[in-house]
C-alpha cells in the first residue's frame, strides 16, 4: 500500500442535492496513486452521484474538488478526460456501431492532416489491450458482437487511452460471470500496477476483497466509514453499510466469531 | 510474418477467395447489408424496363437519367447526414424550392449576378438548419416536429418571395441554365477523369498500405489493390464511353458526384464523420466521452438543410425557373426515400454516402422506365411507395438479423 503518497485526487466536504433529495452531503474522499479503493454503499447511498460529480457529469452544490494538489472545477466530461481522469460507467458506454478501435479512441480520436490517423490508433489499440492481456480477437469488429466482459475490457480499456491518473470504475463486474469478472479484477490489479489512482465501486465484498487496499463507506449520502483492507472483515462493512450492528449477517458473524461485531 | 492484429487464434478469416466469399455470406447473414439490396435492386430494375423498351439502356436515356437525379440527389446527400443521426428533416423539399425562389428572385428582379445569389440561397438554407439544430438540442423537441412545421413554413415563405406572380423565368443566356443543361466533358476530359480516379484510389491505398506494414499491422498486397484500381479505371472509362457515345457527363451529374465522394470521406474520415456516427449510435456514450454532441446537431441539420438549398438552386437550373410548385410534390419524399433505398438506416448510426447515388438512380430509373413504357403518374407514385416500403422492410429486418447475431 502506498498511503503515504499524496492524494492525486481528493474531495472535501461535498454536497449535491437533487430537488428534495440531499444525495450526498458533507462528503470527503481521497485517491492515491497505485492504489485502488473501494466504494461501497447500499442502493441510493449516493455512489454513482459521487462518481459523477468526479467526472464532470454534475456539478457539485458545496464542497472542493483537489487534483494534484491544487483546487480544480470540473464543468464537463471533455474536462475530466483532460485533467487525467477517466470514467467507466456503469452504463451506456459504448457505441455498438463502431468497431473497437473507434470505441477507444471515442472523443479523443488521433488525426494526421486534418484525417482520422486510422493506422496509429489500431496499432496503439493492440498495444493496449496487450498491455492489459485482454482477449480480444480483432479490433475491426462492431463492438456488438463482443462479450459483455470483452465489451467492459474495451470500456477500461478505452478509459486509459488519455493516459489519466485516476480511473473510476462503476459497478464493473455487475453483469459478468465468474470467469469474466476475473478477468476485470485482473484488469483492475493492472492499473494500480502502471501507478494509476483508481476507484472502484462495486456491491459484490468478494470483489473488494480480492483487490481493493482501502473501502469508503457512503451512508445515506455521508461518510460512513472508511477501513484498510487488513482491518476489516465482512460483518463489519455490512453493519457500515446498512447502519446497523443487528442484521443477519452479523448476527451470523456473532455467533461463530463474537468479537467482530462492535465496529 | 505475424502481424500485431493477427495473432488472436480465434480469428476466422483468411484471405483466399473462398473464405473471402464465405465471410461476405456471413456478413449477409447477419444484416450487415451494406448497398447489396440497392444495387441487386438496380439491376433487377433496369432488366426488367429493358426487357420492355430497348430504349431504356440507350446512351440518350441514361444520361439524361444523371441529368434528372442531380437535384434531388443532391438533396439527399444531406438527408444521409441527419438520418445518420438517426432523425429525420422533412422539410428538405420546401427549403429546396425556397431557397430556388431566393435565387431566383435576386437574379431577375434585383440583378444581382448568379454567385452571390447562390451564396444567399445557400446561407438561408444553413441558416434553417442552424435554428433546427437549436431547437432540437436546447428544447428537445422531436426533429420530426421542428420539420413538419418546417415545411409548411418555407412552403408559406416560398410563395411570399415569389411574389404575386407566382413563377420566375431565369434568363436564358445565364450561364447557369447552360452548366445545368447543355455542359459536358469532352471524351478526353471524361477518359483522363477515370484514369485520375483510379490513380487516387491506388495512391491512398499504397500510402495505407505502406503505414500498415510499418507499424507491423496486417494489409492487403499491392498486386490486389492495384487490380482494383485498373478494374474501377475499366469500369468508369466504359461507362464514360456509353455515355459519350450521346452527349457525354453532364457538368450537373458531375457536381453531384463529386460532392457525394467529398461528403464520403468527410464521414468516414475525420474526426466530424466519427462523432456523426458515434452520436448515431449511441448518443449517451458519444456526449460522456467527451464529444460535443449539441454542436454535432446543430452541424448536421445545418448541411442537411444547406444541401436542400443547393439541390434547390439545381433544380431551378435545370427547369430555367422557379415556380410556386418548385420543391413541392414529391421531392421532399424522393430525396428522403433515395437516402433509404441506398440503404441508411432510419435508426442511426449506419449508412454510405453513395444511398445517395444509388437511391436516387433506382427511383429515377423507376420514374424514366415508367414515362418509356407510357405508364402515368398514379402507377410511378405506387410503385415508387412500394419500393420505399421495401427498403424500409430491410432496413428494419437486417436491424433485427443484426440484433440476434450480436452486432447490435
Ligand atoms: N439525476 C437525479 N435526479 C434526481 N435524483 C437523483 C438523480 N441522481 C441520483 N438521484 C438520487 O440521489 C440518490 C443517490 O443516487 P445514486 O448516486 O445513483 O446512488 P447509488 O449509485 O449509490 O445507488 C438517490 O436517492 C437517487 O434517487
Ligand atoms: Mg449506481
Amino acid at each position: 500500500m502506498t498511503t503515504t503518497s499524496a492524494p492525486v485526487l481528493s474531495l472535501k466536504g461535498v454536497g449535491k442535492r437533487f430537488g428534495a433529495v440531499q444525495a450526498l452531503a458533507d462528503v470527503d474522499f481521497d485517491v492515491r496513486p497505485g492504489e485502488v479503493v473501494a466504494l461501497v454503499g447500499d442502493n441510493g447511498a449516493g455512489k454513482s452521484t459521487l462518481v459523477k460529480i468526479m467526472s464532470g457529469v454534475y456539478q457539485p452544490d458545496e464542497g472542493e474538488i483537489v487534483f494534484d494538489g491544487s483546487p480544480v472545477s470540473i464543468p464537463g466530461p471533455k474536462a475530466a478526460q483532460q485533467l487525467g481522469i477517466a470514467t467507466v460507467f456503469q452504463d451506456l458506454a459504448l457505441a455498438d456501431n463502431l468497431d473497437v478501435v473507434a470505441n477507444l479512441y471515442l472523443g479523443q480520436e488521433l488525426t494526421s492532416a486534418g484525417t482520422l490517423d486510422e493506422v496509429e490508433m489500431e496499432k496503439n489499440s493492440w498495444a493496449l489491450l496487450r498491455q492489459l492481456s485482454a482477449k480480444i480477437p480483432s479490433v475491426r469488429i462492431p463492438i456488438a458482437s463482443l462479450s459483455g466482459g470483452q465489451r467492459q475490457t474495451v470500456a477500461i480499456a478505452r478509459s486509459l487511452v488519455g493516459n489519466p491518473k485516476v480511473v473510476m470504475l462503476d459497478e464493473p463486474t455487475a453483469a459478468l460471470g465468474v470467469a469474466q469478472t476475473a478477468e476485470v479484477l485482473n484488469l483492475v490489479e493492472r492499473l494500480r500496477e502502471n501507478g494509476l489512482g483508481v476507484v472502484l465501486i462495486t456491491h459484490n465484498m468478494a470483489d473488494v476483497q480480492a483487490v481493493a487496499d482501502r473501502i469508503y463507506v457512503l451512508r445515506l449520502g455521508r461518510n460512513g466509514a472508511e477501513f484498510g483492507i487488513d482491518d476489516v472483515t465482512t460483518d463489519k462493512l455490512v453493519a457500515a453499510i446498512t447502519g446497523a450492528s443487528d442484521n443477519a449477517v452479523s448476527q451470523r458473524a456473532s455467533r461463530t466469531a463474537p468479537k467482530g461485531a462492535e465496529a | 510474418m505475424s502481424f500485431a492484429d493477427k495473432t488472436d487464434e480465434r480469428l476466422v478469416e483468411d484471405s483466399s477467395p473462398k473464405a473471402m466469399l464465405e465471410g461476405f455470406v456471413r456478413r449477409m447473414k447477419s444484416g450487415d447489408l451494406g448497398m447489396v439490396p440497392v444495387i441487386v435492386g438496380l439491376l433487377i430494375i433496369w432488366v426488367v424496363f429493358y426487357s420492355q423498351n430497348e430504349r431504356f439502356l440507350s446512351s440518350r436515356n441514361l444520361v439524361e437519367l444523371l441529368l434528372s437525379s442531380s437535384a434531388i440527389g443532391m438533396i439527399s446527400v444531406g438527408v444521409i447526414m441527419v438520418l445518420l443521426l438517426g432523425e429525420i428533416d422533412l422539410s428538405v423539399g420546401s427549403v429546396s424550392g425556397m431557397s430556388g425562389a431566393i435565387m431566383a428572385v435576386l437574379v431577375v428582379y434585383h440583378d444581382w449576378s448568379v454567385l452571390p445569389a447562390i451564396g444567399v440561397a445557400l446561407l438561408a438554407g444553413l441558416a434553417i438548419g442552424v435554428v433546427y439544430g437549436l431547437l432540437y438540442t436546447r428544447f428537445g423537441v422531436p426533429s420530426f416536429v421542428i420539420t413538419l412545421a418546417g415545411l409548411l413554413a418555407f412552403l408559406g415563405l416560398q410563395l411570399v418571395v415569389l411574389g404575386d406572380n407566382g413563377t420566375v423565368n431565369l434568363p436564358g443566356d445565364s450561364w447557369l441554365i447552360d452548366f445545368a443543361n447543355f455542359k459536358f466533358l469532352s471524351p478526353l476530359a471524361s477518359y483522363v477523369l477515370a484514369v485520375l480516379a483510379g490513380l487516387a484510389y491506388f495512391g491512398g491505398r499504397v500510402l495505407t498500405i505502406r503505414k500498415r506494414r510499418a507499424a507491423n499491422l496486417s494489409a492487403p498486397s499491392v498486386l490486389s489493390v492495384a487490380i482494383r484500381a485498373a478494374l474501377m479505371v475499366a469500369g468508369l472509362a466504359y461507362v464514360a464511353y456509353y455515355l459519350n457515345l450521346d452527349r457525354g457527363i453532364g457538368y450537373m451529374p458531375l457536381l453531384w458526384i463529386l460532392v457525394i465522394v467529398f461528403m464520403d470521406q468527410v464521414i468516414r474520415k475525420t474526426r466530424f464523420g466519427r462523432h456523426v456516427f458515434a452520436v448515431g449510435g449511441n448518443e449517451e456514450a458519444s456526449r460522456r466521452s467527451g464529444i460535443r454532441v449539441d454542436r454535432v446537431y446543430v452541424a448536421v441539420f445545418a448541411l442537411c438543410t444547406m444541401f436542400a438549398a443547393f439541390g434547390g438552386v439545381l433544380a431551378a437550373a435545370r427547369l430555367q425557373s422557379v415556380a410556386q410548385s418548385s420543391g413541392g410534390g414529391d421531392t421532399n419524399l424522393m430525396a428522403i426515400a433515395a437516402a433509404v433505398i441506398g440503404g441508411v438506416s432510419l435508426f442511426g448510426g449506419r449508412g454510405s454516402m453513395y444511398a445517395a447515388l444509388f437511391g436516387m438512380l433506382v427511383l429515377q430509373s423507376i420514374t424514366s422506365g415508367l414515362n418509356l413504357i407510357g405508364v402515368d403518374a398514379e402507377v410511378r407514385y405506387m410503385v415508387t411507395g412500394g419500393v420505399l416500403l421495401l427498403a424500409v422492410t430491410i432496413d428494419s429486418l437486417s436491424r433485427r438479423a443484426r440484433r440476434s447475431s450480436g452486432r447490435g
